[in-house]
């Protein structure tokens, strides 16, 4: 099967799942990521590499940090931005989501950044765009969510150095966490040495194993000696069904607390996509304390974009001065 | 009209004939096998060398979408399609819109099956009023209409109560129900199988439990009430094995699998391939195995089409909101004949899945070209390679994930009472 993400040169195309993604490719995004970060320190916070290019923010679903950091990334490049809260539009009017986009390519864009509430939505977008047009993956489902999984190796590589002797446990709701599947195909891609899930059997996807992650039930069995814990947000509305009994017994089994905490690595770092649900899934001690690397993973999300933004524009890149 | 097909290779799994034999018909009817009749003379010669001939193919789940659905397909080119797949007989749940639980909706279909006379349409009525699963419908008035059978259709009944009331009631009359398994809360938000796949893709799964509970259930029922029952398209090992099982205890059930099944799995999705969203969904390796078991022991005893014609439309867009279903009367015999390539089954026991044992299931006359037998007759080159294109099909529905596959063996000609109503030379090329 032909790879949608990448052209016959093997370059990226799209940026749609970690997976079909080499090791090699990955580590060239964090590179990439790595010479964008200090644009955001300069006294000039714009390099002209988009100059004339237009990109479109279409986000068939609320995201405020996701659509911020990507708005911002592009404006980084020198592109111009266009933000569509589909949502609002032309999709309530019966409109289809191929319709949309047709109308969209008319005013002639360059890219397009999805966001959308259903798996695969960005799979078939980028199979009915022109092959001058590129799409980022901004979340599609509980499929994927590819630049927020980098984010957090460039978070991870930057405290950790590199991913083969690490242990990283990921807590919470795997089975609807597009963040959960994209970070553990980025993390085994990236050859990391054990990677943990923690969740009660109700948010585990079946088959998960497939994957070639370790399951924990027990939290703290879970947390002892790990490197990295990446907790995920409760999405609240889960907890109406049958899959928890209340906020208060998820947080005592599963909250990530200082407690829970000591048992891993005492150099370990806790990150987290964001938005926090304090008290339900982390506890503020451990969001704010020493450990905590949520507020750094925000700023390397715009790095991260600024790279695939242009890697997928194919538009060559200055070496990083740091680049691993 | 008086019709010779000669030179043909006749399998009639029904008959045991299995060998070179002339067909000879006419009004309609099967007259003579091997030699002709005293004073027969022909009105037309088929020449089938080289080619198989067999009864018309039965044909357990197609739907023709007419009436109510006609974006999606008629009774019109779903009859062509049917034709051209070597159908002559098939059986359409009562799911229509309007539903199938009037006799005046039954008549539309028979007013329609006699205008374009391509292919035998038996309908099954609901079982319950609207298929809402509350009331019963009127089962004795529906089959003195011509229903065939009584079915729900894909609407799951989550009363208890109710299914084994339905079950009492057409035990009483006689009349056979056709079942799927299909709980209503497992996996129902789901789109796919909950295996691998949904586990990578993020996708939304339909545990094998969802058939497995339901099949269970009405399992325990059919033995309480002794209704002749047939259940449609099973997809799962475990279903496989407790209708087996049930079978073997002696209760009066069949099933069937659908031929697309036999061939694809979970991992056919690849990259969210809506053409391979179908219900019961496509499911892992260890199930398409024993599917292959089960038609190899006889566990079986019809493959489907389970056609689902779509509109273009339909299957464009994100996987878990496209359409489920798949166009599939034309890739009926070229799957089924694909597992004589595999060795899964002889030429005549894949035959027989597709004629008599269908039959015996509807309870109707056919499936086999006895003398006196009407003359649905299907004729198929069993050597011809060739590539199905969507684009070249019958059917309004094109939606197909078969698209570029090759076959070997296809249709020549397709009789209905031994008239020509397809012949592959009259297609324009």
């Amino acid at each position: 099967m032909s790879n949608l993400q990448l052209d016959q040169n093997g370059q990226l195309r799209h940026f749609l799942s970690i997976q079909g993604l080499n090791r090699e490719l990955l580590t060239r995004i964090l590179d990439t990521a790595e010479s964008f970060s200090t644009i955001g320190a300069q006294h000039v916070k714009k390099v002209p590499l988009l100059r004339g290019k237009t990109i479109v923010n279409l986000f068939f679903e609320n995201s405020t940090r996701t659509l911020s950091t990507f708005e911002l990334a592009a404006k980084r490049l020198s592109a111009d931005v266009m933000n569509l809260n589909v949502r609002t539009s032309s999709t309530q009017k019966g409109e289809s989501l191929l319709d949309t986009l047709r109308s969209l390519e008319a005013m002639h864009c360059d890219m397009f950044v999805v966001r959308h509430s259903d798996s695969g939505a960005a799979y078939f977008i980028a199979r009915h765009v022109p092959s001058h047009v590129s799409v980022i993956n901004a979340g599609d489902g509980c499929h994927s969510h590819p630049s927020q999984a980098m984010l957090d190796m460039l978070t991870i590589r930057r405290h950790k150095g590199s991913f083969p002797n690490l242990r990283v446990a990921i807590v919470g709701d795997i089975l609807h966490s597009r963040v959960a599947r994209s970070e553990i195909h980025a993390l085994a891609t990236l050859g990391t040495g054990e990677i943990r899930v923690i969740a009660p059997r109700t948010l585990l996807p079946r088959n998960v194993e497939s994957l070639g992650v370790h399951i924990f039930h027990d939290m703290r069995a879970g947390l002892k000696g790990v490197d990295v814990v990446i907790t995920l947000r409760l999405q609240r509305e889960r907890m109406e069904g049958a899959r928890l009994p209340s906020e208060r017994e998820y947080f005592q089994l599963y909250g990530l607390t200082e407690e829970k905490l000591a048992l891993a690595r005492p150099e370990a770092i806790v990150m987290h996509p964001g938005p926090i649900n304090r008290g339900i899934e982390i506890e503020s001690a451990v969001a704010d304390g020493p450990h905590s690397v949520i507020l750094e993973q925000v700023s390397h999300g715009i790095a991260i974009r600024m790279a695939v933004m242009a890697m997928t524009m194919q538009i060559p890149v200055p070496e990083a001065k740091e680049a691993r | 009209m008086r019709t010779t097909i000669r030179g043909g290779h006749l399998i009639d799994p029904y008959n045991k004939i299995d060998g070179l034999q002339d067909l000879y018909l006419a009004e309609g009817r099967v007259v003579a096998i091997g030699s002709a009749p005293e004073g027969f003379r022909a009105e037309q010669e088929i020449d089938a060398q080289d080619q198989i001939v067999c009864p018309g193919l039965i044909d357990l789940q197609a739907r023709l979408r007419e009436p109510g659905q006609e974006q999606k397909g008629t009774i019109a080119t779903e009859t062509l399609a049917a034709a051209k797949g070597g159908i002559t007989t098939l059986c359409c749940p009562p799911d229509t819109l309007a539903i199938i639980d009037t006799p005046a909706v039954v008549d539309l279909i028979a007013h329609r099956e006699a205008q374009y006379q391509r292919t035998r349409i038996l309908p099954l009525g609901a079982l319950t009023q609207g298929l809402q699963g509350l009331q019963l419908a009127e089962m004795g008035i529906l089959r003195e209409a011509g229903c065939v059978g009584v079915s729900n259709g894909l609407m799951p009944i989550a009363n208890s109560q109710v299914m084994r009331q339905a079950m009492e009631y057409a035990a009483t009359l006689g009349i056979t129900l056709f079942l799927y398994s299909r709980d209503p809360w497992l996996g129902i938000e789901g789109c796919c199988h909950e295996g691998i796949v949904s586990a990578r893709l993020g996708l939304a799964g339909i545990p094998e439990t969802a058939e497995t509970v339901s099949l269970a259930r009405d399992l325990l029922l059919i033995e309480q009430t002794g209704v002749q029952a047939h259940f449609c398209h099973l997809s799962s090992a475990r279903a496989v094995r407790m209708v087996r099982e049930a079978q073997t205890e002696g209760l009066p059930i069949s099933a069937d699998v659908t031929a697309y099944h036999l061939h694809l799995t979970e991992h056919d999705i690849g990259e969210f391939d809506s053409q391979c969203h179908v219900i019961p969904p496509l499911r892992s390796l260890r199930d398409r195995d024993a599917l292959h078991e089960g038609l190899r022991d006889g566990t079986f005893s019809a493959i489907c089409s389970d056609h689902q014609p779509h509109e273009f439309d339909a299957k464009l867009g994100a996987f878990p909101i496209t359409e489920p279903g798949i166009s599939g009367l034309e890739t009926l015999l070229p799957l089924s004949l694909r597992l004589t390539q595999d060795d899964t089954l002889t030429l005549a026991e894949v035959i027989a899945y597709l004629t008599c044992q269908p039959a015996q299931v509807l309870g109707i006359e056919g499936g086999h070209l006895a003398p006196g037998q009407r003359a649905d007759i299907c004729i198929f080159d069993p050597h011809c390679h060739w590539t199905f294109k969507p684009e070249e099909m019958a059917s309004q529905g094109r939606n197909t994930p078969f698209g570029g596959w090759e076959f070997q063996g296809r249709v020549t000609y397709t009789l209905l009472e031994g008239r020509v109503v397809f012949a592959a030379a009259d297609e324009t090329p």
